[in-house]
């Protein structure tokens, strides 16, 4: 490569398969090739989980003859993972476009993943037919309100799951809109500054590329509710691809589909599905691997493909 | 000279349309290609049947912007077909992906 930037290098990782370490401090990022080594390190009271993105079962087209077979792939690349991941987090589109049948397609699946649980938010496939309906009757319970947006809390860090995608109309970019972000307010009021934050949703919460829609249009307001803590990890998907910017505390992540790649923002005409030799666009999707050490912050991410 | 003939024969099939009650006017059709319909703008006659066809990998959606009809996703090379009965602007979107937006002109 002529030239190593940041993006270059992402690009370049992608490209040979290699798993890579992200790590920042002090807004500095960094990164490393994962060795086997590395990736058997893991320190007491340490966990991680699995972020799987954009399944987006039911396409079919010249980008992937098979969104079904690659999300295989990749569950059986988290099995083999050395340490056990706790839990999933499904960041949407797990259908595309509703396809009949792509949801029990997918929970199917997924029911084969070796992890006590999967945590869901929609994508706008999921929900634009019906206004997500059949999401929120499959993926609802638990939720605050039935309405599919939720927080926990696994070994000290606090998990918000944000649905971005159901007030996806008017300019095209993704909304939480007033109760969520008043809900989201008292969720972490009560926690301390210490505590770290991971959030999870479709559409990226920064502005990744308003002109394709890749932003949400009240994503400052949530952001405005955790810029006290010391540590905040966005997990999203939908651009399908891996971007990282880091803000202050705050560390944006965008993971890669399992399905199908797309291009880099404004560098084609439109977002749709990049038509690539199959053997090349294996190593444009995958999985993200996120690590949490205690005491030792931020969050490790890790994106490996299935090439 | 050409032009005057294709007015003719424009008039003509107008005359013939309104004479037999026949479905009144040519199909219409709107392609969908990189995110956009095209014609943006689709001008028809009264009870035109307009059909769009997804060019594109992507699913698109012709949703209109007040629940006067709207398609399922269409995947590749399917289409979605619309009559409009009566005269109106209609302007719809695409669910998938909002910022894709044209309107149908009915006259």
């Amino acid at each position: 490569m002529d030239r190593m930037d940041r993006r270059g290098f992402l690009q370049c990782a992608a490209w040979t398969g290699a798993a890579v370490v992200w790590t920042a401090a002090g807004g500095v990022l960094s990164s490393r090739v994962v060795t086997p080594a590395a990736a058997a390190e893991a320190p007491a009271g340490a966990f991680s989980f699995v972020q799987i993105s954009d399944t987006h079962v039911g396409f079919k087209g010249q980008a992937n003859a098979d969104a079904t077979a690659t999300l295989q792939q990749v569950i059986d690349r988290v099995n083999a993972l050395p340490t056990r991941p706790a839990f999933v987090l499904h960041t949407g589109d797990q259908t595309h476009g509703q396809k009949a049948g792509a949801f029990d397609t997918v929970a199917e699946l997924l029911k084969g993943v070796k992890v006590e649980r999967t945590f869901y938010v929609p994508g706008e496939h999921d929900v634009f037919l019906d206004g997500g309906k059949e999401y929120l009757e499959r993926y609802g319970k638990g939720t605050v309100g039935g309405r599919g947006w939720q927080s926990f809390d696994y070994k000290g860090a606090h998990f918000i799951g944000l649905v971005n995608v159901l007030k996806y109309k008017g300019e095209g970019m993704g909304a939480l809109g007033d109760e969520q972000l008043e809900w989201l307010a008292k969720d972490v009021g009560a926690l301390g500054n210490s505590t770290p934050i991971v959030v999870f949703s479709h559409v990226p919460l920064w502005a990744v590329y308003p002109a394709w829609g890749w932003t949400t249009e009240d994503a400052e307001r949530a952001l405005g509710s955790m810029r006290r803590f010391g540590s905040v990890t966005v997990l999203n998907g939908h651009i399908h691809q891996v971007l990282q910017k880091v803000e202050g505390t705050v560390t944006f992540h965008t993971a890669m589909s399992t399905a199908f790649p797309q291009p880099a923002p404004g560098s084609a005409p439109s977002p749709g599905p990049m038509k690539i030799p199959e053997a090349e666009a294996r190593r444009m999707i995958g999985v993200t691997d996120v690590a949490y050490v205690p005491g030792r912050q931020p969050l490790a991410i890790v994106d490996s493909t299935l090439g | 000279m050409l032009k005057l003939t294709s007015l003719v024969a424009v008039a003509l099939a107008g005359i013939l349309a309104t004479a037999s009650h026949a479905p009144a006017a040519r199909p219409a059709s709107v392609g969908i290609k990189d995110f956009t319909y095209g014609p943006a703008v689709l001008t028809v006659p009264v009870g035109a049947q307009v059909t769009w066809t997804n060019h594109d990998e992507e699913s698109h959606t012709i949703t209109s912007t007040t629940g006067a009809f709207g398609s399922a996703g269409l995947s590749h090379d399917e289409t979605f077909t619309q009559t409009f009965a009566r005269p109106g602007t209609y302007a719809y979107f695409c669910a998938l992906h909002p910022q894709m937006r044209a309107t149908v002109v009915v006259r």
